[in-house]
């Protein structure tokens, strides 16, 4: 696989163990407190975004729900509110997979952005069905921040995948 | 599996194709929610699944435990001398208020036997400290670092040095979270301080608390001192609420009643949660054909 599809290198395959610890790291980021801080990304949501585009056969709807279940618990939110977003995240992530990875990083965040924004506002009507407060704007600016984030977070999560097979100085790739 | 937007031909297929998978999880997700919030049957699920999270959420809490620590290390002389010096007088206010309240608590008590009144149920209490806010946008909620292991019950009150802040709602082995006053759906009984008056206190959102259902013509003033009722069963009487800001009576049948809660809702980090020992049951019929198993300590209810 090519880091976008117009790149001349080849990258080596994913590994399952290193696309399932980034999952658990992110999960483990979102459930720091860190309170009613504005623009605060949501980890796992990004994570998922992005192997749900990089593997849409690996990482897709089932994997979106489970974890979406796990962050409801640790969020004490309602249960299958982020179920549900992740599981429309990771749809809407697999369906663009083979169109994104014809753009550079930062206009694949400007694909994904709109996916974010979606997941939230979807989390917000669900609550607010139920009754909830409208929780302010600010609570849309995390998505922004998340887009950012997904340039620095194509390097980190495909860094195993950039490493040559063996070590060879004159590798003509 | 197969990709969304490409139709497999039929010998590749695997499994369900991408929409019903979606319309699959969304059902799945949608029952789930519909079970949580209307009839809250996933309490048991919850637990069990935040039994096993705990290690990574301490391990989570950690950078933030990290900033408050480094916070409060580096807080400057001046500024610890001036508490101590706060402190000292409110304990000497306080050691004199204690003084008088043995005292009033023995008259009290002789007073109540001369009535023939019932004890007052005992309390218990277990002090607290809020590890966090919940991280959930869309209610105010915080979590405290004592569980279930540790004797707190759900429905327990929560208070801190000034007066309530909330209720626990979800209590975990080792954690407890509690729904803060100003929460939307976070209610609790009052009475008025100045003349007794009964109401129920609901959250209004921006730290605000509305008493309500209560008509335009009630004898509410701002200023007023609103205490817990203890008519619920589940607070103990007489904890400080609310102070009234702002009664708005020209609008409907109800008076618009506006409050400020006493105790540092949002703000506070060590807290005490207080319960009734054993909350007291409504009278029997007079045959005396529940099946309810009542508590030894309401024998004497008429």
């Amino acid at each position: 696989m090519q880091p976008t599809n117009r790149s001349q290198r080849i990258l080596q395959p994913v590994k399952l163990w290193y696309l399932y610890l980034s999952l658990l790291v992110a999960f483990a980021l979102t459930l720091i407190p860190t309170g009613h801080l504005p623009g605060v990304p949501d980890w796992l949501a990004l994570v998922l975004a992005f192997w749900s585009v990089r593997e849409p056969l690996r990482v897709s709807l089932g994997t979106g729900f489970v974890f979406g279940l796990l962050v409801d618990v640790g969020h004490g939110a309602a249960l299958g509110q982020h179920a549900l977003a992740y599981v429309l995240l990771t749809y809407g992530a697999n369906a663009l997979s083979r169109r994104v990875l014809w753009f550079s990083p930062l206009e694949q965040a400007l694909h994904i952005l709109p996916l974010l924004l979606l997941m939230h506002v979807v989390m917000v009507v669900v609550r607010m069905l139920a009754g909830a407060d409208f929780p302010g704007w600010w609570y849309f600016t995390g998505s922004f921040t998340a887009a950012l984030l997904w340039v620095p977070l194509h390097f980190v999560l495909l860094f195993p995948q950039f490493r040559p097979v063996e070590r060879d100085d004159n590798r003509p790739i | 599996m197969s990709l969304i937007g490409h139709n497999t031909p039929p010998i590749f297929k695997r499994g369900p194709a991408p929409t019903v998978r979606l319309m699959l999880y969304v059902s799945a997700a949608l029952v789930l929610l519909v079970t949580d919030l209307k009839f809250r049957y996933l309490e048991f699920m919850r637990q069990t699944v935040a039994v096993v999270l705990y290690p990574v959420e301490r391990a989570a809490a950690t950078p933030a435990d990290l900033v408050l620590n480094a916070a409060t290390y580096f807080a400057t002389l001046a500024k610890v001398q001036q508490e101590n010096s706060l402190l000292r007088r409110q304990q000497l206010r306080m050691s004199e208020q204690l003084m008088r309240h043995e005292q009033l608590a023995q008259e009290n008590g002789r007073l109540r036997i001369l009535l023939g009144m019932r004890d007052e149920l005992p309390a218990r209490s277990v002090a607290a400290d809020v590890l966090y806010a919940a991280h959930d946008p869309f209610s105010r909620k915080v979590i405290l670092d004592r569980g279930s292991t540790h004797g707190i019950a759900q429905g327990d009150a929560v208070v801190d040095e000034r007066g309530v802040i909330g209720q626990v709602t979800r209590v975990h082995p080792i954690q407890a979270e509690v729904t803060l006053l100003t929460d939307k759906e976070q209610a609790i009984p009052i009475a008025v301080q100045r003349n007794g008056l009964r109401g129920v206190v609901f959250g209004a959102g921006a730290g605000q608390l509305e008493l309500r259902y209560l008509p335009a013509t009630a004898d509410v003033q701002p200023g007023d001192t609103l205490l817990t009722s203890g008519l619920d069963g589940l607070y103990l009487p007489g904890l400080p609420v609310a102070k009234v800001i702002r009664v708005d009576r020209d609008t409907q049948a109800f008076a618009r009643i506006f409050c400020l809660p006493v105790g540092g809702v949002e703000q506070s980090t060590q807290v005490l949660v207080m319960g009734r020992l054993s909350p007291p049951q409504p009278p029997m019929s007079e045959e005396g054909g529940d099946d309810v198993v009542v508590g030894a300590d309401t024998g004497k209810d008429s």
